[in-house]
């Protein structure tokens, strides 16, 4: 399904998500096949905290790489990144990390804009920008970039989400292109794996 | 981000330049696309919506480029940040520092100062601060003012009473200042025992030697060639076998000189010189 309005082959997928996206993302991560052709970096609202705890409940669920960013880490095709608690995570041109300590951009910290929006600037319409449950309305102006540069958007079905209000501000407020529940994302995210493996394969 | 305001790679380039010609700060090899979000930000503060207005304001107006300045570095920082960093070089580097007569200690980067005195405060405890001389440097004057005075913004005072604590502080946090309004003021042992002078990471070189560095999250602004360069700053001023501490999420594995340094735990980011 998605492969009609996928312009490029998909480089990253981002999932931003705030309360109520965990239990997605513990759902979501253990469905999807591996190797993975893209890479997928989730950026979170979470607690202040340097612990790992959330990374190593996030690891259990994939058999695919996965890494808590560190500060210039390169952004490999296959792994899964989380972005790591009180800082913002920023893609630099050559497609690696870069932290940020800085204010907190819709009182978060990593904020999803901040993620989104430079994620837009780098990979363009080789880009897919997911917004999953949550109660603020940081990821909008992300989704909005995405949408400028020609990437994909994506929001949780609002009824599916244990709260609505962040991908309702995203599916009001941009072209979102599919509005999915859990099973439809798991489904949407095998596709764009498969589409293309098959055209790989092809050659 | 404001869609209203905007800048290209060679406009920013432009500004990079232009500072660096007039007010000989080199941020041209900071971390690009943090340093435009927040010069973009800055623009939206102050409703300019072109690169040339820009540069006129940056070039003609000081009071622009101090407050500027002052908007586009990061100035985020609390006391006892990630209090297990503090309780590992409690519990493995000091012991190791107690060995020597004097201790130099260089703090790069040190903001509005609330890392240097949540230092000041452990060496304190474990009786080694009078026989420390702790340096702390800021690129900003500002923040070494602020610094100096040891204010600091009571609006977090739970927190790091929390994070004392967590910290392995052994004591009563009151003990280590006043109240004086809005802010808590850290007593006159702790102030009178940091140096605070201004410093250049870029430009400036190798000032003294040191048993142990301490410069986290100031490594995150800049790019992987300028990380280089600080890493063998940071070398060439530590003694042999000295310490040198960096953020949680701040890696040597980019720098030529990371056989240089062996990690003294796993899981740490306090690094020892391996000769």
């Amino acid at each position: 399904m998605a492969e009609t309005k996928l312009k490029n082959p998909t480089e990253a997928i981002l999932i931003g998500g705030s309360t109520g996206s965990i239990e997605v993302l513990l759902r979501v991560l253990p469905a999807l096949p591996t190797p993975l052709s893209f890479a997928l970096i989730i950026v979170l609202h979470r607690k202040n905290t340097a612990d790992s705890t959330l990374a190593t409940l996030l690891s259990l669920k994939t058999e695919s790489p996965f890494r808590e960013v560190d500060d210039k880490d390169p952004i490999r095709p296959g792994t899964i990144y989380l972005a790591p608690a009180d800082y913002h995570l920023l893609i630099e041109q050559d497609k690696s990390f870069s932290l940020d300590d800085s204010e907190k951009v819709n009182y978060s910290r990593p904020s999803i804009d901040v993620t989104f929006e430079s994620a837009a600037d780098v990979y363009g319409s080789s880009l897919i920008g997911i917004l999953l449950s949550g109660a603020n309305a940081d990821g909008t102006k992300g989704m909005q970039a995405i949408q400028k540069t020609g990437g994909l958007l994506v929001a949780q079905h609002p009824d599916t989400a244990l709260v609505g209000f962040m991908p309702q501000q995203a599916i009001a407020n941009t072209t979102t292109d599919y509005v999915l529940d859990i099973d439809g994302l798991i489904a949407f995210l095998k596709s764009v794996n498969t589409a293309q493996q098959t055209a790989a394969s092809a050659f | 981000m404001n869609p209203d305001y905007d800048l290209s790679t060679s406009e920013l380039e432009e500004i990079l330049t232009l500072i660096k010609l007039i007010h000989g700060y080199d941020f041209t090899n900071y971390a690009q696309t943090s340093l435009k979000r927040r010069i973009i930000r800055c623009m939206g503060l102050a409703h300019i919506r072109t690169a040339s207005e820009l540069r006129f304001q940056l070039a003609n107006d000081t009071a622009f480029f101090d407050w500027f300045l002052q908007s586009i570095m990061v100035n985020v920082t609390e006391m006892f940040r990630d209090p297990a960093f503090y309780r590992t070089l409690g519990e493995k580097v000091l012991p190791l520092l107690a060995s020597y007569p004097i201790i130099k200690i260089w703090h790069a980067g040190c903001s509005t100062g609330e890392e240097v005195y949540s230092m000041a405060i452990l060496l304190k405890e474990a009786n080694l601060l009078e026989r420390c001389r702790l340096y702390a440097t800021d690129i900003n004057p500002a923040n070494l003012e602020k610094a100096r005075l040891g204010l600091i913004p009571v609006q977090h005072l739970n927190d790091y009473t929390a994070g004392y604590q967590q910290a392995g502080g052994q004591r009563d946090f009151k003990d280590y200042y006043s109240l004086q309004g809005n802010y808590i003021q850290m007593h006159k042992t702790l102030r009178d025992s940091i140096l605070f002078a201004q410093h250049n990471l870029v430009t400036d070189r190798v000032f003294n030697e040191f048993q142990l560095v301490c410069c986290r999250n100031v490594l995150i602004y800049f790019n992987k060639d300028l990380q280089n360069h600080v890493i063998r700053l940071f070398h060439d001023s530590l003694a042999p076998l000295g310490f040198l501490a960096i953020g949680t999420k701040e890696s040597l594995l980019f720098t030529d000189l990371r056989d240089q340094f062996t990690a003294i735990a796993p899981d740490t980011k306090i690094f020892r010189r391996t000769r």
